[in-house]
């Protein structure tokens, strides 16, 4: 597996990172190396086995649906870089 | 004898002390080298009045003030805060003369910087999170507070726990007390640092991969890192959460035990701990070794390994053997795939979990012209080159076209290395192994080179992958004089068992017992 210049970037976007153009080609050549490594995976036969999500054999934990005690508005808001006093205040989105 | 063992020294000095000096004159003396003691040893001076908690909290901040320029094991120093509690608690000891023997009343521990505390700043050593202050404690520090425990501060790691090296994290790089010019391990570096220069009693790590058996071994440690389920990740911000799991590092296997009883239990707030009773960890140190088996997988004694460890490890299995445990080969095939599967599997949840950093809801903001070129900048100067590869690798792994070839290839491999520890467990009690396959490495030795870091993990992949418990213990030393762990791994929710052996090999041997040169 070699990571093309195009590859990189659509990752990165579907990521959410803008990468510089150093960043591109290190990490191209970097998750190339990685991912080869990974090919190893392919020597092992895998037909019929399940995966593993989890190794606990839970599901489904609930809890009673009976309203309780939750995080006031100002701590919820104290960490965000932009907020009014009752939401999160954003870049405008659309014109 | 390459070092002094500074435990015996702490009370060989008190001794001299009382014989010259009248004896409540001696207090000041003791007074100084309390950092270097353990939990249950400060415990019992704190019981017998002999020192107060001001006088234990004091000498951890001296420690610091003498040490922490070289080994820089911090982020955050909560010295005053210490200070206030050491009163509060001082006055509870005094007005109602407290003797559980299950509290950690007075008694100062580090936490790892990725545990939320609140109203304490908690960063995960990335710039990402250097400005966010939880508005909430994580399960396992209220469990502490609950006991009384004095926070230190919270220490540094590989950026969101991504690393071997504590080398990635977003601030400053930890040194290895045994060796300055070393590595301590990680991601746990900073707690296993801390522990190992005496800057705090014990601390807290936490281990997805190796996290807290790796700088536990590479400083000379005991780091447990316990079943999955086990102890709540309420509040311990998620990397792979699969895979997290909170533990203690500690001076000595009696400590691990302590902590353990402590921090695990069932979490309502956390829906992947498990509903099942803990036992009392301590009643199990000291029983018997006769007839237990230890499982040797040969897989694990492989080229690569550095030579040295290889002895210790031998010499170590020869030990329990004449302590009564019966040595039995058994084969973990799959063991050479875990790296592989390892590292899909962990950066595809990375990449999941850190898609919450977006400049939105808390932490760092870069602005942008809009609210996509907010997201992009933001995560751009956010994270540090670790965090970026992981995410992207992980984002590829569950991208349209490639998910089942890595991921869910992966997920069926895990299947396999899971029945690998089932199948050893009908046969063995526990599994011995070495905790790295070498000692600490030299600052900057492996950084250029992702794949080659990825690799000091090999040991300590499999147990997360599985999910069964492991300890590691100091077993030995190098010729250049720096720690080798000894790692012990149980079956699912058999802490019991590995502690057990832990606390028969520790006390026969004294390499807990030795102390680095500051």
């Amino acid at each position: 597996m070699e990571f093309s210049k195009e590859e990189v970037e659509h990752i990165a976007s579907l990521a959410r990172l803008s990468l510089s153009e150093e960043e591109k080609e290190l990490f191209g050549s970097q998750l190339s190396s990685i991912l080869r490594y990974m090919e190893k995976l392919n020597k092992l036969d895998t037909r019929g086995i399940e995966p593993t999500s989890h190794v606990l054999s839970l599901s489904n934990v609930m809890r009673d649906d009976i309203p309780g005690p939750s995080l006031p508005k100002e701590e919820a808001l104290m960490n965000a870089p932009d907020h009014t006093d009752k939401f999160y205040r954003v870049p405008k989105i659309i014109e | 004898m390459l070092n002094f063992n500074n435990k015996s020294k702490v009370f060989i000095e008190f001794e001299t002390e009382n014989q010259q000096l009248n004896h409540d004159n001696s207090t000041e003396e003791n007074r100084l080298k309390l950092y270097s003691l353990t939990i249950s040893e400060v415990r019992d001076l704190l019981e017998r009045k002999e020192v107060s908690v001001k006088d234990v909290v004091t000498s951890i901040y001296e420690r610091i003030d003498a040490v922490e320029d070289r080994v820089t094991a911090f982020v955050t120093i909560t010295k005053d805060e210490a200070l206030k509690i050491a009163d509060r608690v001082q006055e509870k000891i005094t007005s109602e003369n407290i003797k559980s023997t299950t509290s950690l009343l007075g008694i100062p521990l580090a936490i790892k910087d990725n545990m939320c505390t609140k109203g304490i700043r908690t960063t995960c050593s990335s710039k990402i999170l250097s400005n966010f202050i939880p508005p909430y404690e994580s399960t396992v520090t209220s469990r502490l507070i609950e006991q009384g425990y004095v926070l230190v501060g919270k220490t540094n790691l590989d950026e969101f726990a991504m690393g071997s090296s504590t080398e990635n994290s977003g601030f400053h790089i930890t040194k290895n007390p045994w060796d300055l010019e070393s590595i301590p391990g990680g991601s746990s570096g900073g707690s296993a640092a801390a522990v190992a220069a005496d800057e705090c009693i014990a601390a807290l790590g936490s281990d997805t991969g190796g996290s807290i058996r790796q700088p536990a071994a590479l400083c000379g440690v005991v780091g447990l890192k316990p079943t999955y389920g086990r102890v709540s990740r309420y509040g311990l911000v998620a990397f792979a959460s699969s895979l997290d799991q909170i533990g203690p590092i500690t001076k000595n296997v009696q400590d691990s035990a302590i902590l353990m009883n402590i921090i695990s239990g069932h979490d309502p707030l956390d829906s992947t701990s498990a509903p099942l009773p803990v036992p009392d960890f301590t009643a199990v140190l000291g029983q018997d070794m006769k007839g237990i088996k230890i499982g040797i997988p040969k897989e694990y004694f492989i080229e690569g390994m550095d030579r040295e460890v290889g002895i210790s490890v031998r010499d170590s299995i020869k030990k329990l053997d004449s302590l009564g445990a019966i040595p039995v080969e058994v084969s973990l095939p799959r063991t050479g795939y875990a790296v592989a599967t390892y590292y899909v599997l962990a950066t595809s949840e990375a990449s999941s979990n850190l898609a919450r950093y977006d400049g939105v809801k808390y932490g760092f903001r870069a602005e942008g012209k809009d609210l996509m070129d907010t997201y992009l900048n933001t995560r751009a100067q956010g994270f540090g080159a670790e965090v970026k590869r992981r995410i992207m690798l992980g984002t590829y792994a569950l991208s349209s076209g490639y998910y089942e070839a890595y991921y869910k290839k992966a997920q069926q491999v895990r299947t396999l290395i899971k029945r690998d520890f089932e199948e050893a467990f009908k046969a063995v009690d526990v599994i011995v192994t070495p905790t790295s396959p070498t000692a600490a490495f030299k600052v900057g030795e492996k950084t250029a080179d992702p794949l080659q870091m990825y690799l000091s993990d090999i040991f300590t992949i499999s147990v997360n992958l599985a999910g069964v418990p492991g300890i590691s213990i100091p077993c030995g030393f190098t010729s250049h004089n720096l720690p080798i762990g000894l790692q012990i791994i149980g079956n699912h929710f058999d802490e019991e068992s590995i502690l057990k052996v832990a606390y028969a090999y520790e006390q026969s041997t004294d390499w807990h017992k030795r102390r680095p040169n500051l």
